[in-house]
């Protein structure tokens, strides 16, 4: 059956590429791609990224980077949902019904343009960068990427970490309250305050809920943060383009983008699997 | 712990009424258990017998009455309130172990956390009382691991290592097959037998024969009548009580 729906699958495509090539008579030329990868560097001699593995750097430096904040938003919007009181409840709901009934884009050019105006001035990225001591820029790339990119990807970031923090709030909250309502009466009879009833009854087994799901959303994460293409972030999908129009083939670049993706996104699946295996055989 | 004379009782509950929404499911209650003192409530399903132990240590919330309990009336005093349920141990039906611990990590929890033993004293205390409802065997295994007597059992070893001066029972065997209700019912009698004050809500009215001092008939959020074993069963007052005990006996 596998098989069967898999070699139809390929057949498909063997078809639509014969169709390109006949039809419409396009003319592959993968030539340029290995260039816009990889290009040689005569000044230093070495082998350096180009537009397209630039790209994918920082897409997973910015994949990186957005999901601890996405995750501690999760995390504590996600709590918040959960609480006794209204206002944290209201507040966290908030949250999430503006961002999920808003479509990712619109807000990502209001919240960017609110980020890139109001906040970075006050946080005073830019100048903290241009004052920084050798050493600490060179850390600093090594976490952010090149230096004259740093206020970019930091706006990258907090978009994404704000919209997929919805997601992981909404993902956290089902994981708290998936845990039966029995477990709180069990810790409450044995007297246990509501600080440690949280820490070593409802978090524990909450965490183990909630971590397959928060996986699959930071898979969505990695490919939703080709959005930010369209806020200049330069990551892979912004490069992208720049690259389709440069060397003008557009099939093969977005092909080869779409590789990339793939293998990101599915390297990460395979790992997150593994983890989850290895999680639950250290349990049982 | 404040000493108390003879004719103070450890739990009092005085004309306490609970409502859910307009639906009234404890209508004045009063019962009246001194220290050492077993009482069963027995009853047909929804009139109220576990909402009844539930207010005891406040899982329940009532809205008419006094619930006190050592001389402490249970309010919306929260502070006071864990120092109390500390005292009150519970044990439920559907056994309710945190299943991500061990059996000796459940019982370790209470007096760790909350009356704050060092990990050793309170290892000491739960295989004490783990070898008491005779599973120590199984300190290390995960409540999922157990069979459901066990896990009652580890349950009630729980409750126990916080030292309560009281267990509440809510129908503790109801969701077991007999040979394991039997190992739960031999746990509970020789906890009577240590001098336990227990209130248990349960339908083994051979438990109730030999074990209670007073066994309470509750309807529809009554409780109708409250009299020694040999009484109740033989010449019980009230018609209700007569059909009920026709039916289950
Ligand atoms: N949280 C709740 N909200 C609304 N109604 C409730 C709630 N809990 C219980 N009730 C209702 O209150 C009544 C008494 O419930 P309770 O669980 O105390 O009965 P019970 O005597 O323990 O019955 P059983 O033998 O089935 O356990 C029932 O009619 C039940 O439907
Ligand atoms: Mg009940």
């Amino acid at each position: 059956m596998d098989a069967a729906v898999l070699s139809a699958a390929v057949l498909a495509l063997g078809y639509v590429f014969h169709r390109v090539d006949t039809v419409l008579e396009y003319r592959w030329d993968w030539s340029a791609i290995p260039n816009s990868l990889y290009r040689w560097d005569e000044e230093t001699g070495r082998w350096v990224p180009n537009l397209l593995m630039q790209g994918f750097f920082t897409t997973v430096r910015l994949a990186i980077l957005s999901m601890i904040p996405a995750a501690l938003f999760g995390a504590v919007f996600g709590v918040l949902r959960t609480a006794g009181r209204l206002f944290p409840r209201l507040l966290s709901r908030t949250y999430v019904e503006l961002i999920r009934n808003i479509p990712p884009l619109v807000f990502i050019f209001i919240f960017y343009f609110f980020i890139s105006s109001q906040i970075m001035p006050v946080l005073g990225v830019e100048d903290f960068v241009r004052g920084a001591s050798p050493a600490t820029l060179r850390s600093l790339e090594l976490v952010f990427g090149p230096a004259a990119l740093i206020p970019n990807v930091i706006s990258g970031v907090i978009c994404l970490a704000m919209f997929q923090g919805a997601y992981m709030t909404e993902i956290v909250r089902a994981g708290i309250q998936s845990i039966p309502k029995t477990q709180t009466e069990a810790g409450l009879s044995i007297g246990l305050s509501r600080w440690e009833l949280w820490r070593r009854v409802i978090l524990p087994q909450a965490l183990r809920r909630v971590i397959p799901p928060l996986a699959g959303q930071f898979i969505t994460l990695v490919k939703d943060s080709s959005i930010l293409s369209l806020i200049s972030i330069q990551e892979l999908t912004f490069l992208a383009m720049e690259t389709a129009v440069s060397t003008t083939r557009v099939f093969e670049v977005w092909i080869t983008v779409a590789g990339l993706y793939f293998c990101l996104c599915y390297l990460l699946s395979l790992a997150f699997g593994r983890l989850e295996r290895s999680a639950a055989a250290a349990r049982a | 712990m404040e000493r108390l004379t003879p004719a103070e009782p450890l739990i009092e509950l005085d004309g306490v009424s609970k409502w859910f929404g307009a639906f009234q499911v404890l209508r004045d209650v009063s019962l009246r258990v001194a220290e050492g003192e077993r009482i069963v409530i027995c009853g047909p399903s929804g009139s109220g017998k576990s909402t009844l132990i539930r207010c005891i240590n406040r899982l329940e919330e009532h809205q008419e009455g006094r619930v006190v309990f050592a001389g402490r009336e249970l309010g919306a005093d929260t502070a006071g309130l864990t120092e109390v349920r500390r005292e009150i141990g519970m044990v439920f039906q559907e056994f309710n172990l945190f299943p991500h611990l061990t059996v000796l990590e459940n019982c370790m929890l209470g007096p760790v956390r909350v009356l704050g033993m060092s990990p050793a004293d309170a290892r000491e205390r739960a295989m004490e009382f783990l070898g008491r409802v005779r599973i120590p065997e199984q300190a290390g295994k995960h409540p999922a691991q157990l069979s459901g007597g066990q896990q009652q059992r580890a349950a009630i070893a729980r409750s126990l290592c916080m030292r309560p001066r009281v267990m509440l029972f809510d129908e503790p065997t109801s969701a077991l097959d007999p040979v394991m209700i039997k190992e739960v019912l031999d746990v509970m009698n020789d906890l009577a037998e240590s001098g336990m004050t227990m209130i248990v809500v349960t339908h083994e009215m051979g438990f109730a024969r030999t074990v209670a001092d007073r066994v309470a008939f509750m309807d529809e959020g009554s409780i109708v009548e409250c009299l020694p074993p040999d009484r109740f069963f033989t010449s019980p007052a009230d018609e209700r009580t007569k059909r009920f005990l026709s039916q289950i006996l």
